[in-house]
């Protein structure tokens, strides 16, 4: 800081309190809404200090499910949830690599089409492909499986682009080093390119969790069956009706789940989670 | 930018692509080359017979009033939560960016909601301001506001909005705490040796300089409220009530999937598409510009 300004101190302090307490109070009242009974949410206004049933509501929705709306245990959501987190940021990192190994380090007809072809996929998001790519997935027998759930998302041209970016850098040195010694093509992807990569590889791994995690509207089309519901999926099938319908306690339980892994991967990899972000959309 | 040393294989380089490039085609180029080809037919309710309409199906929807309506809202709906969004982060991140003391806790409270899906944010918020049982609704009946969005069209915008925002206020708050990081010291403290007050050095020097990031934002917000909202809209108002929050990517999957009008829904995922291209192609302009910079 460049002067002392005890006021402004102040404010500073002050606009900080109050964008975290705005930020933060959904999540304080969706805990303390999960720890509480039905009844007790019912009665307006509801209680602001944790309740007494956080035990019973949680081992009610990860074990039983909601009684109302879906009635899929939300253990088994979880399962989905995480093979997704799991397989599109692997599925992505695999072939991206292997894709922009090949575009920067050969020299080959169709390159810059190739190339091209991967680019052009950055400007359609799933959205806006809903009903086609719905049928191209019925024609191919891959509703409620998970390599429907999985695969279209693990094709996408930014970590094709921050792959090629980070190989750029690397030294010609090395590949003509490689080469000298004898080494082919994939030994020097393995012993050099591989390893080089590793902190590239792991900032897209965190934002790619992430982004598999909170999945919505693939999941909402692909898995019509409540054995393949993802968590987030889950929470939206238990609501049933009116604000006063839904069994809120469960809902809101089952939402701290569906919060929790990603919001401890962004906390604790934070440093990656930044690189991450920041690098993906440059 | 090439390689100077680069490998030779006939086959190798194409066996590297064929993954990426096998996905790209199935998942990607035949379904995107699908919906132009439906955009331009016409398909009877059982959807045995089709037939080709030319550009019959776009007419049509720029003739109905409901589509255009959505254009309306939609417009309305990216403004609202790109402008508070970059504003209210700018904030957060320039007086984030002034403390010392705290500075890591304060961080660690913005940016997780950045982890939760859209479709969750919506359930919570949905649950603070449901109509019998919202706790901000109940506050809100003390301040003499009659606070129910399931009936009522500009309460139910406004709640997708503010849903909306704070999803996307951690993602803007770490680009602004960067791009305010990367500002050399000296400017700051030259312009303070020379009198500029904090107020001052803000609008003379940070904003000018922060130009860039707040431009890569703004497309990046306005994006995001055209497709990213999705879940949060689907997982509470629906596009409802009567249409108000119905935005365009909304009613592409509701006229697509809900009303099986596969003509009318790939028309409008054509022009979507059109649109995304054009968002884009701004994006990379800009990017361009800034490499330079």
């Amino acid at each position: 800081m460049v002067e002392k300004r005890p006021l402004l101190d102040f404010i500073t302090h002050a606009v900080l309190i109050v964008g975290a307490f705005v930020i933060a109070f959904p999540l304080y009242v969706t805990f303390v809404a999960s720890t509480l009974s039905l009844e007790e949410i019912m009665s307006v206004p509801m209680p602001l200090l944790p309740g007494s049933h956080f035990v019973e509501n949680y081992s009610q929705v990860l074990f039983a499910g909601s009684t109302g709306g879906s009635k899929a245990a939300v253990l088994d959501m979880l399962l989905n949830s995480t093979v997704m987190a799991l397989a599109v940021p692997l599925g992505k990192i695999t072939i991206s690599i292997l894709s922009s190994f090949a575009i920067v380090y050969f020299r080959f007809p169709l390159r810059n089409f190739f190339f091209w072809m991967i680019f052009v996929t950055l400007m359609l998001p799933v959205e806006v492909r809903i009903i086609p790519t719905f049928k191209v997935m019925a024609d191919l027998g891959l509703l409620n499986t998970y390599a429907g759930l999985t695969l279209p998302l693990i094709a996408s041209a930014t970590a094709t682009f921050l792959f090629r970016q980070f190989f750029m850098t690397i030294p010609d040195e090395l590949a003509e080093a490689a080469r000298m010694d004898g080494a082919g093509p994939m030994r020097f992807f393995w012993d050099v390119v591989v390893p080089l990569s590793k902190t590239t590889m792991a900032a897209l791994f965190v934002i790619q969790f992430i982004y598999g995690w909170n999945q919505y509207l693939w999941p909402l089309l692909i898995a019509s069956d409540e054995s393949m519901y993802t968590v987030v999926i889950g929470i939206k099938r238990m609501i049933t009706g009116g604000d006063a319908a839904n069994e809120w306690n469960l809902i809101m339980a089952t939402a701290m789940l569906a919060m929790l892994p990603p919001a401890l991967v962004v906390v604790l990899m934070q440093k990656w989670f930044v690189k991450g972000l920041v690098e993906t959309e440059k | 930018m090439e390689k100077r040393v680069v490998f030779r294989s006939a086959w190798l380089p194409y066996a590297l692509l064929a993954p990426q490039l096998a996905i790209t085609a199935v998942f990607f180029f035949w379904p995107a080359g699908q919906a132009v080809w439906y955009s331009f037919q016409l398909q009877d309710a059982f959807g045995l017979h089709s037939s080709f309409v030319w550009f019959d199906n776009f007419a049509a929807l720029f003739r109905d009033p409901h589509y255009l309506e959505s254009f309306k809202t939609t417009a309305v709906f990216s403004v609202a939560v790109a402008g508070l969004g970059i504003t209210i982060s700018l904030l957060l991140a320039t007086m984030a960016d002034r403390v010392v003391r705290g500075a890591l806790v304060y961080k660690t409270v913005l940016i997780w909601p950045y982890a939760v899906a859209a479709a969750v944010a919506g359930v919570l918020w949905a649950f603070l301001f449901a109509p019998s049982i919202g706790i901000v609704t109940y506050v809100l009946k003390g301040f003499g506001v009659d606070w129910n969005w399931i009936i009522k069209g500009d309460q139910a915008m406004l709640l997708i909005i503010i849903a909306s925002v704070w999803k996307q206020i951690s993602y803007n708050f770490l680009f602004f705490l960067a791009g305010l990081q990367s500002i050399p010291k000296s400017l700051i403290e030259a312009a303070a040796i020379d009198g500029a007050g904090p107020a001052r050095r803000f609008w003379t020097i940070v904003l000018p300089l922060l130009s860039p990031t707040a431009f890569f934002l703004l497309v990046v917000n306005v994006v995001y409220a055209f497709f990213d909202t999705f879940g949060v809209i689907d997982a509470t108002t629906q596009g409802g009530p009567a249409q108000a929050t119905q935005i365009l990517v909304y009613k592409v999957y509701h006229d697509g999937i809900k009303s099986a009008d596969i003509g009318g829904s790939s028309a409008q995922s054509v022009i979507l598409m059109i649109i995304v291209i054009a968002l884009t192609a701004v994006q990379f302009k800009y990017i361009e510009r800034r490499v330079q910079y």
